[in-house]
């Protein structure tokens, strides 16, 4: 039986995007694919914030907060994939399991 | 031989601690009357359709990103991820942060990606380059966490009032980021900042002194 939408339905899509997202980081050897699986964690933080922005509180506070995730989810990226290059170039891999060492 | 042993002893030990979860919240799940909450059955309409198509979207773009053996096709999982969740805020009179999602995420996050998986990999070799490990331990991961979270999501009664209509939010974001976020908005300017300027110097060649 197929219902009106309601928050239920957005927390549903949150919850299998973080799970998705946290399978991904548990699971992958590529160091890119386990910023990927961050990236999905993220964006199902925020359409919980922007469905409660919605449907609970009113006003805008949560997409404002949705906004600022999305932010430092920009920074993450730049910053991790900055630190995969480093990987790259110092261990001629990005698997995550061959990046042991503090430095040379 | 023994550490395989050992090995197989503590993956079943996982097992059987899982199903024991999952049949323990199962049962908290069904002992309390199941109290629906608003459930408004009202006539599926062009909306809801729209909806489910772009949450189906959403969450195929995810399973893809999780369960893709090539890495290429795991960004074009994120990439149908992105934009499905994108394209749910709109539903959620959410505008400025769809569009930003689209900007910010799909123009600058999947390509600073695709050029991250361009520059260290071979592509020649795709195939083995998204190689996973521990495809038994993400499933158990997947089973354990997903039916929690939709549990919790679905019994939970959310203090749910009447959704205002869609209304453009662009003004109101912007006057609150000048006023009540300000300190928050300006923290954020800096930290974008310290990333130009911290991935630049993670990223560059290091020049020896010698």
């Amino acid at each position: 039986m197929i219902t009106s939408i309601s928050l239920t339905h957005f927390l549903v899509v949150g919850a299998l995007l973080f799970t998705f997202g946290l399978v991904t980081v548990a699971t992958r050897r590529n160091a890119v694919g386990v910023l990927m699986g961050v990236e999905l964690i993220l964006n199902g933080a925020n359409v919980n914030f922007v469905a409660f922005n919605h449907y609970v509180t009113g006003g805008v506070s949560g997409q404002v907060f949705a906004l600022f995730v999305i932010v430092l989810a920009a920074a993450e990226a730049a910053v991790g994939l900055a630190i995969v290059l480093a990987i790259f170039q110092t261990f001629k891999t990005i698997d995550v399991r061959f990046a042991d060492l503090m430095r040379e | 031989m023994k550490t395989t042993a050992g090995k197989l002893s503590a993956w079943f030990v996982a097992t059987l601690l899982v199903v024991v979860f999952l049949g323990y919240m199962t049962t908290q799940v069904i002992q309390p009357a199941y109290v629906p909450g608003v459930a408004s059955t009202g006539p599926a309409g062009l909306t809801d359709v729209l909806f489910y198509v772009l949450a189906a979207v959403t969450i195929a773009g995810a399973a893809g990103v999780a369960l893709s053996r090539n890495i290429l096709y795991s960004a074009v999982g994120l990439l149908m991820a992105l934009l499905g969740a994108g394209s749910l805020y709109v539903f959620l009179s959410a505008d400025f942060v769809a569009v930003t999602q689209l900007l910010i995420y799909i123009g600058g996050v999947l390509v600073l990606i695709l050029f991250a998986v361009m520059l260290t990999n071979r592509i020649t070799e795709v195939n083995v380059s998204n190689t996973s490990f521990g495809s038994f331990g993400g499933a158990l991961l997947g089973i354990s966490v997903a039916p929690v979270l939709i549990a919790v999501v679905t019994l939970t009664p959310w203090p749910a009032r009447a959704p205002a209509a869609l209304a453009p939010t662009t003004a109101l974001i912007g006057n609150g980021f000048l006023t009540k976020w300000l300190l928050p908005f300006e923290v954020a300017s800096l930290v974008l900042l310290a990333t130009l300027v911290g991935a630049v110097v993670i990223a560059r060649k290091e020049i020896k002194a010698d």
